[in-house]
């Protein structure tokens, strides 16, 4: 279509881009928002790594991180991750071909164990680990001292073999997610032409299933390298009371030594930023590894895939799954609920020992734990909202306005995704104690505010957006065909479809914020305490039945917001 | 010889909104060496779930199946061959052409898996690449391939193995019009090279028509007809047969003294001879292009519309308050409005009654 027509419609004039319209107003300010609200942590950190101040300074950087503590931080991490990503694929994989593609009975049991770790922060998980198998006063390693008459503690969660045991059964369930949802994805047929060509099962597994799974799989194992290289709440829990220490643990350490004197913050950055490139590097590998095999193999008429039976292995593989998923999913959360309801830590399970006083102290009179709940509520829904506003605005912009550099707004968005969560609150630190025109969130709820913001606004962005590219042009362009303005096609079309995307998309930000840990230790204040920090803060000073109370009060708030949005979005799978 | 032969096969499934529901109910088979047989029926008839369990990739829930003579899945003996030992050659619809694996290791893999040579295994799947035209394509991966290619493979990969069996599920259905008819020829074309028996389950009749030796005709789960298309297109036996294949016309009508009237109004007899069914009322099934429709002679009607279609005219026909559907040559048009009289030929009769499958299709349809 030719262009140099005059055009008397307004409105098409301003689709060319003539006129400021509201497609360009949204377009400036999805800039002015995510250079704000990304960009500027990030060059804070930079900057203050390289410059002390009056010159460009690389000593301190090199001294810190040849520092001997620091490298073996540095080591620690690595082995850690990736040890237990390792570990965590080959479980995932292998229950998610269980589940997927077996005929083994209780899949809805299973399948429910395994939504249980995603509501569980880490932390708290790490937290139940080590009241159970924690030395010689570990619950579980008592109970086998009695029982076997051992001399000494059989296990010891306090060390590097204890927090890679933690994060693998914490983290295959991820692997498990992405694998499983491949599996159901994938066209039966695929599997079985090789059958009918003459292939048994187990190489039907080897030749087909598991080559067309790979990108599947190789996601999952991305996330969970990423997460466990930026995890803080698992070597915390478990190791820095045996001064093991990974990079996002030292990184808050150093923070927390240096008590505001700004060299020791600018040690900190310089940690942060090697703990941003090893997680590049393991991003940049996962790409290359990624590019390598992508098919679409989502194809065909839907059908039941034939499930292979397991014959004789069917219950005996019952029976090991269930003991093991109860052992790693359940049995944290019972030692929790447990020493909640116990007079003092360290008192045997006994019912004269059982009492609800913890429950009382905490959210009877105790303001430092109301208000911790009241501000993680506060920054959920708040952060919630925004990221949702921020999320829909962005995928708009993205992908129906198609301004020059949407690709830069893209990668804007998801570059905090793939931050650690440590590197973010340092980044805020630095750019909103006074660095810029003055403004200082520092010590306020606020400054936590705008961290969520910035780590969470990918997962609305992710959410609106898939459900946005199925909003065929030809829905808005008939409601303009109509008579509907831009405006209103966008309110009656557009927005009602997206509307399932945008009320799963504001929980998938609510939840994660209200279970927190990470960016708000490096964050709060005494006004701003989180569920997170607060519990941290009484395991410290030795109320560990308070703070298993508090943890119980923590996931049933998640578990019930989580059941609140399984109702809201049922039956509403996509557009 | 029969290659095939299925007894009493049924296939029953629980749902959760429909409860038990009989997919397959009582099919019995014999399909002849060399011969090419086509399952026909609307999608959710059985003939998929019956192809599957000729495959082997569904238990039976009552029956027993043999390929070749040997027995491979007996209810009743609980006796199960599984599919790769069936030695069948089997296309889907959506091709299930490995995106992982370029052309050549598609085609081989079921020699590979068997443990054919290498150097047997490239002359053989050389010879299959040929007659499906992707010689010299060896090195190509299927997702820079066209649908019509990709389906070549599918088709290069269940002859590599020379099966007696061929299992076709629909496999022309993601193809364009035009691709269709070249890629039926090129089927029937193997078929006379490699001489193997072929079932072809499809929604489209006119493929099934074009390409079966016999064929048979579902819904709802029950065999409605066997034979030769010919025979299912004159003399259908079954109302749903007659609405599958082809145009048809269904009037209600009423028999009274060897006569038969429109439902409803006994003055003016329609001129043909009741049969002889006992039944007081009856369905007249007619073919729109077997009505003579003139001026003269014949049962009275008016036309309610005409449609002028390439190579025919069209007349929706009042008759009393019901209408038929005629068509006649470009001569002599009728207008709307006008009187005409029509003559029927070869009418087919059917019970008014419902039948099992109605009944059945009213339970699912109100679930």
């Amino acid at each position: 279509m030719s262009m140099s027509f005059t055009r008397k419609n307004s409105d098409l004039a301003r689709m060319d881009g003539k006129k400021f319209g509201l497609d360009q107003i949204m377009t400036v300010l999805c800039f002015l928002i995510l250079t704000t609200v990304v960009i500027l942590p990030v060059v804070m950190i930079i900057y203050n790594t390289f410059w002390d101040g009056t010159k460009i300074d690389l000593e301190m950087f090199g001294r810190v991180i040849f520092r001997e503590e620091n490298l073996t931080a540095m080591k620690n991490t690595v082995i850690i991750a990736v040890i237990s990503t390792i570990f965590a694929t080959i479980i995932g994989v292998f229950f998610a071909w269980l589940l997927g593609r077996s005929d083994i009975p209780m899949k809805g049991l299973m399948r429910w164990l395994f939504s249980i770790p995603f509501m569980i922060p880490p932390f708290l998980a790490a937290m139940a680990w080590d009241m159970m198998f924690s030395g010689r006063g570990g619950y579980v390693n008592r109970f086998l001292m009695s029982i076997f008459n051992l001399k000494s503690a059989p296990f010891n969660i306090n060390t590097l073999a204890g927090i890679i045991v933690i994060e693998v059964v914490y983290y295959f369930p991820f692997v498990y997610m992405q694998v499983v949802s491949a599996l159901e994805r994938m066209d039966p047929t695929l599997e079985e032409s090789a059958r009918i060509a003459g292939a048994k099962q187990w190489y039907v597994i080897r030749t087909v299933t598991l080559p067309l799974t790979i990108p599947a799989i190789s996601s999952g194992t991305l996330l969970v390298l990423i997460t466990s290289l930026s995890n803080y709440g698992i070597p915390r829990m478990v190791g820095s009371s045996k001064n093991i220490f990974t990079l996002p643990t030292k990184i808050v350490d150093l923070v927390n030594r240096a008590g505001g004197d700004f060299q020791g913050i600018r040690e900190a950055t310089a940690l942060s930023v090697v703990l941003v490139i090893v997680v590049s590097i393991a991003l940049f590998v996962q790409r290359k590894l990624l590019k390598a095999g992508r098919y679409d193999i989502i194809k065909g008429k839907s059908m039941r895939p034939t499930l292979i039976k397991l014959r004789a292995a069917k219950y005996p593989l019952l029976i090991v799954s269930l003991v093991f998923l109860t052992l790693v999913v359940l049995a944290p959360l019972v030692i929790i609920v447990l020493v909640s309801l116990l007079r003092a830590y360290g008192l045997p399970f006994a019912w004269e020992n059982f009492t609800l006083a913890n429950y009382t102290k905490i959210l009877v009179n105790n303001k430092a734990v109301t208000d911790s709940i009241q501000n993680s509520l506060f920054l959920g829904f708040s952060s919630g909202f925004v990221c949702l506003f921020l999320g829909v605005m962005l995928s708009y912009v993205i992908y129906k306005v198609k301004p020059k550099g949407s690709g830069i707004l893209e990668t804007l968005a998801v570059l905090p995704y793939s931050l650690p969560g440590t590197v973010m609150a340092i980044g805020c630190i630095l750019a909103w104690s006074g660095a810029v025109f003055g403004i200082t969130l520092y010590n306020s709820i606020w400054i936590i505010m705008v961290a969520y913001i910035a780590r969470y606004l990918s997962y609305t962005l992710k959410s609106c957006s898939a459900s946005l590219q199925q909003v065929h042009v030809s829905l808005e362009d008939a409601s303009r065909a109509c008579g509907a303005t831009h405006m209103e096609s966008l309110a009656d079309v557009t927005l009602p479809l997206i509307k399932p995307a945008m009320i799963s998309s504001f929980f998938m930000v609510f939840l994660p914020a209200m279970r927190e840990l990470t960016t708000s230790v490096l964050l709060y204040g005494p006004n701003s305490r989180t569920l997170g920090v607060a519990i941290q803060n009484l395991r410290d000073n030795g109320y560990m039945t308070q703070a298993a109370a508090l943890s119980v009060v923590a996931i049933i708030i998640i578990m019930v917001c989580n059941g609140v949005v399984k109702f809201i979005t049922r039956d509403r799978k996509g557009v | 010889m029969d290659q095939i032969v299925l007894k009493n096969v049924t296939k029953r499934f629980t749902t959760k909104t429909l409860g038990t529901v009989t997919a397959v109910d009582n099919f019995n088979l014999n399909v002849r060496e060399g011969e090419c047989f086509s399952f026909l029926g609307p999608s959710g008839c059985g003939k998929t779930t019956t192809l599957r369990m000729i495959a082997g990739f569904e238990d039976l829930s009552e029956g027993e199946i043999y390929l070749g003579g040997a027995p491979v899945s007996i209810r009743s003996r609980n006796l199960y061959v599984p599919p790769e030992d069936r030695g069948l050659g089997m296309v889907f619809q959506a091709f299930a052409v490995w995106p992982h694996m370029n052309i050549f290791d598609n085609v081989a893999y079921p020699l590979k898996v068997k443990k054919v040579p290498a150097a047997e295994i490239r002359e053989r799947v050389k010879k299959a690449l040929k007659h499906c035209s992707l010689d010299g394509m060896e090195k190509v991966f299927p997702s820079d391939l066209s649908g019509g290619q990709q389906q070549r493979i599918a088709l290069a990969r269940a002859i590599v193995t020379s099966p007696k069996v061929m299992l076709l599920d629909e496999p022309l259905s993601n193809l364009d019009p035009k691709l269709r008819e070249t890629m039926r020829f090129e089927i029937k074309k193997l078929q006379k090279e490699f001489n193997f028996t072929i079932i072809f389950v499809t929604h489209d009749q006119s493929e099934a028509m074009a390409l079966s030796d016999r064929m048979l005709v579902m819904d709802m789960g029950v065999v409605k007809q066997i034979g030769t298309p010919t025979e299912l297109y004159n003399n259908p036996t079954d109302k749903f047969v007659h609405s599958f294949l082809g145009q048809s016309n269904f009037t209600n009508v009423e028999l009274s003294g060897g006569r038969v009237y429109l439902k409803g109004d006994r003055s003016v007899p329609l001129g043909m001879e009741a049969p002889k069914t006992g039944e007081t009322e009856m369905l007249l099934a007619t073919r729109p292009n077997t009505i003579e429709i003139n001026r003269e002679e014949g049962f009275r009607g008016t036309v309610v519309k005409r449609v002028f279609l390439t190579d025919f005219t069209e007349y929706i026909v009042a008759l009393g308050d019901q209408t038929v559907r005629v068509q006649a040559p470009h001569r002599n048009m009728f207008r709307a409005g006008e009187t005409c009289y029509l003559r029927f030929a070869n009418p087919i009769w059917y019970s008014a009654k419902k039948d099992a499958s109605d009944a059945e299709r009213e339970r699912r349809t109100l679930v």
